[in-house]
């Protein structure tokens, strides 16, 4: 409990994670109000709602979570925190639960936040959130954000480096896992066990609209929550090798 | 109380410490001295757990710094005063310190307030001068009001007010029974700071001495003699065993004696003494004697 207090004082004492958190809010929320405003009323879905959340946002609080690591080795006040708390894997495994926790918070809240303003611009549409797999469709993301940091930080502690970590995180979820589909045969066999793919997948709303969604076209061989499940799986996996490495390696 | 054993670390083919032993006591000031580049820094690193020693350990009050528990209250540390986030504010870095080893809040004013830095506390580390970065790291180091405490270069950089503020303080630290190691490659800084001294180079010990011993054992006593009887005076220092040189302006420049022992000899044969003044080489020259192979980097000084 104490170092998650101090994770959370370190992490609110400075101002990235504010301005990060603001910009996935005014990005996720604000290409839905565009979407929504520029769409005749009453032909806005859910599922569209949901773009800018699972695809735009998601970069920035990848971001966010990269930084709360990598600044900490850039300015060396991960020196200052092995000092005070030598037991690095308790330490690094506190800033992950305060990240992953902020993030998921976020998610949530760009989520429905992303609901409501597609309401109130286009009040004609069905936006209610009835069957579970509409729930999964938008309380999800807040899910996807929490594992999303997760991966964030491994890849922030095992880089170290602020533009490498971003950039290998941008890369690999915007484009790298999305360009594999390109690959002829092979490429969507290999997309069904792409985390962030998993991750697109588990949010899927199913039925009519599939075609619009991210992840469509790839014949996923686990169920939506069995996507999620690996999608965490592979997070946690990354972040014991991140801690294992952290503890070796001369800080 | 800091006890070395065998401190070896390798990187790759080179060894940056090598087989080093020292102990540092507390009550006094102990200087950690040698050259750049002699592995001071690392052993203060492998000393706090930072780095894994390549063999050997170190041990603090009988225990790795790893094994400590909440061990700003054992040991208090600046190795630099620039890890600190810039954009946090000198306050907010003593918190998250306080609270990851569970210090109470006016622990952070106390030391605020002992290194002068209370009017700033509100304001971001990153704008502070070296000498207000300084202040807020040893404010740092003495947040659990640790027994024992290590400074790596403190006066590095700092102008003579600063300079003097950090000897005062660490001297009235050590005089309050901790155990203070401090590293330097100024010999006359630590002559003026330290009473002990562990010297090193390229990584291991040259030797663990009180200071006052390295300086007369590095710098030699020599003997300066001015007398108008110095043809008398020279044979007799000769057949005591001493060596005799001829100084500048007819004087004779003598070592291995006493300005005592001269004297002694002058009056119980008679002879009339005009000068008789104890020499001091500079410590600089001592230093340089003792490391001077054992300097990394070399460079010629120009002739």
């Amino acid at each position: 409990m104490t170092l998650l207090a101090v994770e959370r004082i370190k992490l609110f004492s400075t101002r990235s994670p504010y301005w990060c958190s603001a910009l996935a809010l005014v990005l996720g929320v604000g290409l839905t109000a565009i979407i929504a405003g520029t769409t005749d009323n009453g032909q806005v879905s859910l599922g569209v709602t949901q773009f800018g959340s699972s695809q735009l946002a998601l970069s920035v609080v990848l971001v966010m979570a990269a930084l709360a690591v990598t600044t900490e080795y850039r300015f060396s006040t991960i020196r200052a925190t092995f000092l005070a708390v030598p037991n690095r894997t308790s330490a690094l495994v506190a800033k992950t639960v305060v990240v992953a926790f902020i993030a998921a918070l976020l998610g949530e809240i760009i989520a429905f936040g992303s609901v409501g303003i597609a309401k109130v611009l286009s009040p004609a549409s069905d936006l209610a959130i009835n069957t579970s797999g509409e729930w999964r469709h938008v309380a999800g993301v807040g899910l996807l954000y929490g594992i999303g940091a997760i991966i964030a930080i491994a890849v922030g502690i095992l880089v170290r480096q602020t533009a490498g970590a971003v950039a290998i995180l941008l890369v690999w979820n915007m484009l790298l896992e999305g360009l594999i589909g390109i690959i002829p045969k092979v490429g969507v066999k290999i997309q069904a066990w792409l985390p962030f793919m998993n991750a697109n997948h588990f949010l899927q709303l199913g039925g009519d609209n599939m075609a619009e969604q991210a992840g469509a076209g790839v014949d996923f061989k686990l169920s939506q929550w069995g996507s999620l499940g690996y999608f965490a799986g592979i997070a946690v996996a990354l972040l014991v090798v991140a801690l294992i490495v952290a503890k070796r390696r001369d800080a | 109380m800091i006890e070395a054993i065998g401190l070896t670390k390798r990187y790759g083919r080179t060894v940056a410490v090598d087989d080093l032993s020292f102990t540092v006591q507390p009550g006094r000031v102990t200087g950690f001295l040698g050259p750049n580049g002699a592995g001071k820094s690392t052993t203060m690193r492998m000393i706090l757990g930072l780095d894994r020693p390549t063999a050997g350990r170190v041990l603090i009050d009988g225990k790795p710094y790893t094994e400590l528990k909440r061990p700003l209250q054992t040991v208090g540390a600046l190795l630099d005063a620039k890890w600190v986030h810039p954009n946090r504010s000198a306050r907010a870095h003593l918190r998250w310190l306080a609270v990851s080893n569970g210090l109470p809040k006016t622990r952070v004013d106390a030391v605020l307030e002992a290194v002068g830095l209370t009017q700033v506390a509100g304001k971001n580390a990153g704008g502070f001068s070296l000498g207000m970065s300084q202040r807020l790291g040893i404010a740092a180091a003495l947040l659990g009001d640790p027994k024992v405490l290590l400074f790596d270069e403190p006066v590095n950089g700092l102008d003579p007010e600063g300079i003097l503020w950090i000897r005062t303080f660490m001297q009235n630290l050590a005089a309050e029974g901790r155990t203070v190691l401090v590293s330097s490659h100024l010999l006359s800084e630590m002559a003026l700071t330290a009473s002990e001294l562990v010297v090193i180079g390229r990584g291991r010990l040259i030797t663990q001495s009180s200071t006052q011993e390295f300086i007369d054992r590095s710098t030699g006593n020599t003997v300066l003699v001015r007398s108008p009887q110095l043809f008398k005076l020279g044979p007799l220092l000769v057949d005591k065993g001493f060596t005799v040189r001829d100084g500048a302006d007819g004087a004779l420049s003598v070592s291995g004696a006493t300005s005592d022992q001269i004297g002694d000899i002058a009056a119980a044969n008679g002879v009339v003494l005009h000068e008789l003044s104890p020499q001091r080489g500079s410590l600089e020259e001592a230093f340089m004697q003792l490391t001077g192979d054992a300097v990394e980097y070399h460079a010629e000084i120009g002739k």
